[in-house]
């Protein structure tokens, strides 16, 4: 599964897109695959902040409830709830799947995560064992 | 190669429908002798507040419901069936010698509010096995309240926040390592402190380099499993203590797995300050469903003034009693002494072992899970080499080469007559099978259980489907656990509601 470029990615396995001051927040395809089938996304509401590195939800599979943690701080403003009746699109399309979207506070925080080549790189030392 | 087996007809004890199924109106299982009282009308008597609607009862003969029970037991697993190398759990097997003990009338009908003076022997027993516990600990003090493991160390780390406290700071974090079991974070999160995790090194121990430089005075205790989750025992643990004891920061030690140490070592003279001991594991006291369980908690002289309330005690005049009067205590963590019931059990286990016999089972558990490493090493991957405890972890890495996971190899195993092992933990090892024999296992099941699970590996090389597809000999196949979980039923609606009547 390619990573988009045009996307940020944590070590926690978030994805970030930046359009303007808005950031598009997910999983990736890495995340989901080592979930296994997703059966629940539990995301926050509209107008929750978020700051970098804290919780904003949690996605549950048939194995293990893991937290998902804020890619970059700012103001929940949309959330998909498509995902509340079919979490399965986490696993069809991790990258398009998207969780929430947020007014980034400041958008300049996305350079601070990896790009798509370097997270590939991480994934493929993290998995080694 | 096995043959899936095609069975011709269902057996009735592997087609058990609901007791409300098998109702027919009128039936019932009782006769009462005819009414010698003036027949009153319910009604009546509480007007409106008269149930008149009962809903969906079953009605059913006395031999029926003896049928339909007697059944569903016999699609139970459990240690007097079979080998149950769940582990971590160490389901070992529990003897009935201690059953025979616990049920001795004056013990089994003995009562919590009835007063000292005619509860000696109780007390005694709790006396007794505090002794004794502390003695294969080598603590000071001991606690008997809590009611399981995981209770058992929340009681500790409150002591340790109490002692801290009583020092003027409770500090604000814990550590612990990523091998540990799921509890201890939760535990620690639980008793107010933050959680910080600490990496385990290649030989899967704790790392002391990393140790030293996360240890500051902002540290409470770490938490610590030792032999740890990989069945691995922590060599430099004095290390570690001088460490932590350096900063002022406690030792707990999360005793699931003491049963290989008992009678070998002893977690006092190894610097651990408070530690709990899973009666239902070490000390064969019964175990999932059979329970309930319960978590002793061991700790140093330091510690003792914060134990939960009441302690047993010699009074002046030479009998026991419950001392209450402790300023310090924590309070009570469980009603009445805790689960009394389990610490019959255990002292019987105990004391019919002797300090030989415990020591014995100490040896056989480490032999036995050795046996089963050897047996299996080079059939499956074993990420860790470290020498191996009382339980030992390999992983599916060869096996899901073919697709097949460490879940589906479970599965498979039941098809073997055996319980699975336990899956996919410890964390720190992807694709986990984790298997611990116990010492109640012979040398015979030992061999039959290896023989199982490189059967299974071949079956993975040839005919990788066919164990994902299974178990095939059980009353009902796998199970699909998504969508269970998706879209769950969660209750059984009759014929009428279901149609939507």
């Amino acid at each position: 599964m390619a990573y988009p470029a045009d996307y940020r990615y944590t070590k926690e396995h978030e994805w970030l897109k930046v359009e303007g001051n808005t950031g598009t927040v997910g999983i990736t395809d890495h995340a989901q695959e080592s979930l296994g089938d997703i059966v629940f996304v539990e995301l926050p509401k509209v107008g929750t902040e978020l700051t970098a590195g804290k919780t904003l939800g949690t996605v549950e599979s048939v194995k293990a409830v893991s937290d998902i943690f804020a890619p970059a701080s700012g103001t929940v403003t949309e959330v998909n709830e498509a995902l509340n009746t079919s979490p399965e699109q986490v696993n069809k399309d991790a990258h398009g799947a998207w969780m929430v979207k947020v007014k980034l506070k400041d958008p300049s925080e996305a350079n601070r995560l990896l790009s798509a080549a370097d997270y590939e790189k991480y994934v493929a030392a993290e998995g080694g064992h | 190669m096995n043959k899936k087996i095609r069975k011709v007809t269902t057996h009735i004890s592997q087609n058990e429908v609901l007791l409300f199924e098998r109702s027919s109106a009128g039936k019932k299982a009782y006769e009462l002798p005819p009414l010698d009282v003036p027949e009153v009308d319910p009604a009546k008597l509480l007007g409106a507040q008269a149930r008149q609607d009962l809903g969906h009862m079953p009605e059913v003969s006395e031999v029926e419901i003896i049928r339909h029970f007697t059944r569903l037991s016999t699609w139970n697993y459990a240690v007097d069936h079979g080998m149950y190398p769940l582990g971590s759990c160490t389901m070992k097997y529990n003897p009935r010698v201690n059953e025979a003990v616990a049920r001795l009338t004056g013990l089994a009908e003995a009562h919590p509010y009835q007063p000292e003076r005619i509860s000696q022997g109780a007390l005694r027993i709790l006396k007794m096995l505090s002794e004794q516990l502390i003695e294969i600990t080598g603590m000071d003090a001991i606690t008997l309240q809590p009611a399981a493991g995981a209770h058992g160390e929340l009681t500790g780390i409150l002591l340790v926040r109490a002692y801290l406290e009583s020092l003027g700071n409770p500090r604000k974090k814990v550590l612990i390592p990523d091998s540990a079991h799921g509890t201890n974070p939760a535990t620690a999160a639980m008793a107010g402190y933050a959680v910080e995790n600490l990496k385990s090194n290649a030989a899967g121990m704790v790392d002391i380099a990393s140790l030293v430089a996360q240890v500051n005075e902002d540290v409470a205790a770490l938490m610590l499993t030792n032999p740890n989750t990989l069945g691995v025992f922590e060599q430099e643990i004095h290390k570690i203590a001088e460490v932590l004891h350096a900063k002022g920061a406690l030792l707990y030690m999360d005793g699931a797995n003491m049963n290989a140490l008992v009678g070998k070592t002893r977690p006092g003279d190894f610097g651990v300050d408070v530690m709990h001991l899973n009666l239902h594991k070490t000390f064969s006291t019964p175990h999932g469903g059979g329970g309930p369980g319960s978590g002793p908690v061991a700790c140093k002289k330091i510690l003792e003034p914060f134990l939960p309330s009441p302690v047993v005690v010699t009074k002046p005049d030479g009998t026991l009693g419950f001392d209450y009067n402790r300023p310090q205590s924590l309070g009570r963590v469980r009603m009445f002494y805790g689960n009394f019931g389990m610490h019959i059990r255990a002292l019987a286990y105990i004391m019919a072992n002797g300090p030989d016999g415990l020591r014995q089972t100490t040896e056989d558990a480490v032999l036995n899970a050795n046996y089963i490493r050897k047996g299996l090493e080079g059939a499956y991957d074993l990420p860790y080499k470290t020498p191996t405890m009382h339980e030992v972890v390999f992983s599916d890495h060869i096996q899901s080469q073919k697709g097949i996971k460490t879940g589906d190899i479970a599965k498979r195993l039941i098809d073997y007559g055996f319980h699975p092992y336990t899956v996919s933990f410890p964390l720190v090892v992807h694709g986990a099978i984790m298997i611990e024999p116990t010492e109640s296992e012979s040398k015979e099941s030992c061999d039959m259980f290896i023989e199982a699970m490189k059967d299974i590996a071949e079956e993975v090389e040839e005919h990788p489907e066919f164990v994902l597809e299974a178990p095939h000999n059980t009353r009902i196949s796998r199970l699909d656990e998504t969508m269970a979980a998706r879209k769950p039923i969660l209750r059984w609606k009759p014929q009428s509601e279901a149609v939507g009547k």
